[in-house]
């Protein structure tokens, strides 16, 4: 299956990308978090409070992925 | 609704003003304006980008508009957000409810800031003295959006 990753703000300086193409299996948003965690720089990808969308809705870490997926990784908001 | 995300700025009273146009069953509007400080948690600040996730933002503000008008018995809503820079002094944000009476106005604005300010994907880098920061999530706008689950 196909993943897009995007990454916001502070994480996306962090990470020196603003979205990556993976191709894999992933049952959760979680494994595509911890895949992309394994990379020593990526320390921000097991940050507590790490925030997370899917097709642009906020979602949780045990949210199930589909083919073709959006999924966005990012600090907590400060927006208002 | 409406729901609107835009970099150019926006004049808070003319926005007021446009909740009871041509409606004269609304009986009240409460409205917040967020300003731009020019200090925060102990720097100066100089001014600030706001960051965002284009796409997602529009439809998170959508989906809190949504559930404002589903708990309270509104005539109009609106939701406005600045992005890109901003300086000391501008308004960032601006919500507006109306509504026949008093309550379901201050509650759904209440309401519509609480959540936006932990839900809508928006992140301020402000310019400091210091060089240039990410502002971090408050525990207190958490405690603030809990207070409105069923």
């Amino acid at each position: 299956m196909k993943i897009t990753v995007k990454f916001f703000a502070r994480y996306r300086e962090a990470l020196g990308v603003d979205s990556v193409a993976l191709e894999g299996e992933f049952t959760t948003v979680d494994d595509v978090r911890a895949l992309l965690a394994q990379r020593e720089d990526a320390e921000v990808l097991r940050e507590q409070n790490l925030m997370c969308a899917r097709n642009e809705e906020l979602c949780q870490l045990d949210e199930p992925l589909a083919d073709g997926d959006e999924v966005a990784f990012f600090p907590t908001v400060t927006g208002g | 609704m409406a729901i609107r995300v835009q970099a150019e700025p926006f004049d808070p009273g003319a926005e007021v003003n446009t909740m009871h146009a041509a409606n004269v069953g609304v009986g009240a509007v409460v409205s917040f304006v967020g300003y731009v400080r020019d200090f925060n948690d102990g720097l100066d600040v100089s001014g600030m980008f706001l960051e965002h996730y284009p796409g997602m933002t529009e439809k998170a503000l959508g989906k809190i508009a949504a559930e404002a008008e589903e708990r309270w018995p509104l005539l109009k809503l609106e939701v406005l957000h600045r992005i890109g820079a901003l300086e000391p002094g501008e308004p960032i944000v601006f919500v507006a409810a109306a509504s026949a009476h008093r309550q379901a106005a201050f509650d759904a604005c209440a309401f519509v800031m609480d959540y936006l300010k932990t839900r809508a994907p928006f992140w301020k880098k402000e310019n400091t003295a210091d060089g240039p920061r990410w502002v971090e999530g408050r525990d207190s706008d958490h405690a603030a959006a809990d207070r409105w689950k069923q």
